[in-house]
């Protein structure tokens, strides 16, 4: 199956990344051939194989809900592109 | 004496316990030969200045119990350094200074490590060559215009031009065995929960390991020592009895069971890689191993689940990079319009590429067919190696399906690009250890390496026979300097 000009504009969307109409063209022949590659896993019957969701054999461990830094807010705020006191800023976002 | 940049990392420590060169002549060596090797673009940030006056302190107050007593390490640019800019080879996070430090490079500094630099690599590490970082193409040693491999090209490059003693990478497909084959070092990847990957920026999470990258085996056993550690903060951390691998290690390995898979004698390999993967069999056999021939089945499905559970992954780790609390952001009217714009500008193609690939094998209707598919193919992959491992103790295949290619040679070309790794996602797959050891030259007199796998939490195993193997094919890396001159 392959992928055309408005599925790749569609997943850009979906990505948060824009995309140029030239760059969308390419992108949908490279995302083409990767996905021939990737159909050879079609050759196998897999109906009965349990999936693999982690190699690590083990439950994930619970700790304290438990506060253990210091007080970073200014290290963290200083790597902010901007911010207003000790808020971040972001384009408005109501009208 | 020799030159102190060409030491081992266990020649130096045993140089400044017996007080012959201090911390700080060694710190000293470092930075001078990398400010003599700008050429080759290892460095994305460098440390230099701090590095000498660490190596000072040591000096005047040093501590000889410590695994690495002052010894100067320069760390992939993939590793969060408290208060050093980590930019992961990325223009995103060219600007990032992280707040804390990364629980595999905190080992390091808590044994004595200095932070040297921090090295180049591939956008995010998505690349087998190092081509795809912001911070442009990295010169392999080896000679000019040859990719070091990647993703830790940089880390490799420094390491085989005597830039750093030892370093360390990540590898989520082969990001630490495949550079160190390109350029006739040694990389280990661990086996999957041995080293915390708190702090590490995230690539592939159920894939991304850390590992040592050294000149021999036996830096390499002193190293993981260090950074294998179990940590609380790492989710998936696994709490095991880590061996002494330096103390432990030992080339008697007679007797051991090794396995030769025939579904890695793939079509269009050269003969100089199924030569070497021969010459590597006769070795093995000569320090006493056994030789049985196995059967991987799936191996063959390997790359293409890789390139479905990676991407995957990636696209869902990076959905951070949103331009608000840290990084780059780019201008936009709203704040979507803005989200866009930043990840547009502040990504690369090959990232780009892998985020796209992700989003879509995730997306409605889709994730069945793929995701899914894929883990159900990967869960069949790690029962071909526990199958295998039933009758052997490890396996032993050739690292790359070729010696390193020219800067250029590959990039307009995912998929032949990916082709690569064909022989070291597997071992990501099935969350297996594996070391690629330098093994030989092709007619280029490029280096090609082999590659041990192991059973899981069997570093000690692959190390040994590693350190076997290797005083058996005597390599040494032949180079000339060229980019000084």
């Amino acid at each position: 199956m392959a992928i055309d000009l408005k599925t790749v504009k569609h997943i850009s969307k979906l990505a948060r990344i824009s995309l140029e109409e030239k760059k969308a063209e390419k992108l949908a022949d490279d995302m083409n051939s990767i996905f021939k590659f990737i159909e050879k896993l079609n050759e196998l019957k897999t109906e009965n194989v349990e999936p693999l969701t982690s190699i690590a054999e083990t439950t994930l461990r619970f700790r304290e809900d438990k506060i253990t830094s210091d007080n970073i807010r200014e290290k963290i705020l200083k790597n902010s592109p901007e911010k207003n006191d000790d808020f971040f800023v972001v384009p408005k976002v109501v009208e | 004496m020799t030159e102190i940049t060409s030491l081992s990392l266990f020649e130096l420590i045993k140089n400044i316990k017996e007080k012959k060169i201090s911390s700080n002549e060694i710190a000293k060596s470092f930075v001078d030969r990398s400010e003599k090797s700008k050429k080759l673009n290892a460095y994305v940030t460098e440390n230099f200045e701090n590095c000498l006056n660490l190596s000072k302190e040591f000096d005047n107050k040093p501590n000889f119990d410590l695994k690495l007593p002052g010894i100067p390490i320069a760390v992939k640019d993939l590793f969060c350094t408290n208060e050093v800019r980590t930019t992961a080879g990325s223009n995103i996070l060219n600007n990032f200074v992280p707040s804390y430090e990364s629980t595999v490079t905190q080992n390091i500094w808590n044994e004595g490590g200095i932070l040297l630099g921090k090295l180049n690599c591939d956008e995010f590490a998505m690349g087998s060559s190092n081509e795809t970082s912001f911070f442009g193409n990295v010169q392999n040693p080896i000679a000019k215009d040859l990719v070091p491999g990647g993703s830790s090209g940089g880390s490799s490059s420094a390491l085989a031009a005597n830039l750093t003693p030892v370093t360390i990478g990540t590898d989520t497909g082969g990001s630490i065995r495949q550079p160190a084959s390109f350029t006739g070092t040694v990389g280990l990847k661990p086996t999957y929960g041995s080293c915390s990957r708190y702090g590490i920026v995230a690539f592939a999470s159920s894939l991304d390991q850390a590992g040592p990258m050294s000149k021999d085996v036996k830096d390499s056993s002193i190293l993981l020592e260090v950074i294998s550690s179990f940590d609380k903060k790492d989710s998936t951390s696994i709490d095991f009895k880590r061996n002494n691998y330096s103390s432990e290690l030992t080339k008697n390995i007679k007797g051991i069971k090794i396995g030769i898979p025939k579904e890695y004698r793939v079509d269009g390999m050269p003969d100089e890689i199924e030569n070497l993967w021969k010459k590597g069999i006769e070795y093995a056999k000569d320090c006493g191993a056994e030789i049985i021939d196995i059967s991987l089945p799936h191996s063959s499905y390997a790359l293409p689940t890789y390139y479905i559970v990676a991407p995957a992954e990636a696209s869902s780790n990076l959905a951070r990079y949103d331009g608000v609390k840290y990084g780059l952001r780019s201008y936009g009217e709203s704040l979507i319009d803005m989200y866009e714009k930043t990840r547009s500008e502040g990504f690369g193609e090959e990232v780009k590429r892998r985020i796209m690939i992700g989003t879509y094998v995730l997306s409605s209707g889709y994730y069945d067919a793929y995701y899914l598919k894929a883990q159900k193919v990967r869960q069949l992959i790690k029962q071909d190696f526990d199958q295998a491992y039933n009758t052997v103790d490890a396996i032993l295949t050739p690292s790359t399906p070729s010696s390193a290619f020219k800067i250029g040679e590959k990039s307009n070309d995912p998929v032949s690009m990916y082709l690569n790794d064909i022989f070291t996602v597997p071992v990501n797959l099935a969350g297996l250890p594996g070391i690629s050891i330098p093994a030989g030259v092709d007619k280029n007199n490029y280096p090609l390496g082999l590659q041990i796998i192991g059973k899981p939490f069997d570093e000690q195993t692959v190390l040994n026979i590693a350190y076997s193997m290797e005083e058996k094919i005597n390599y040494k890396n032949n180079i000339t300097d060229w980019w000084m001159k």
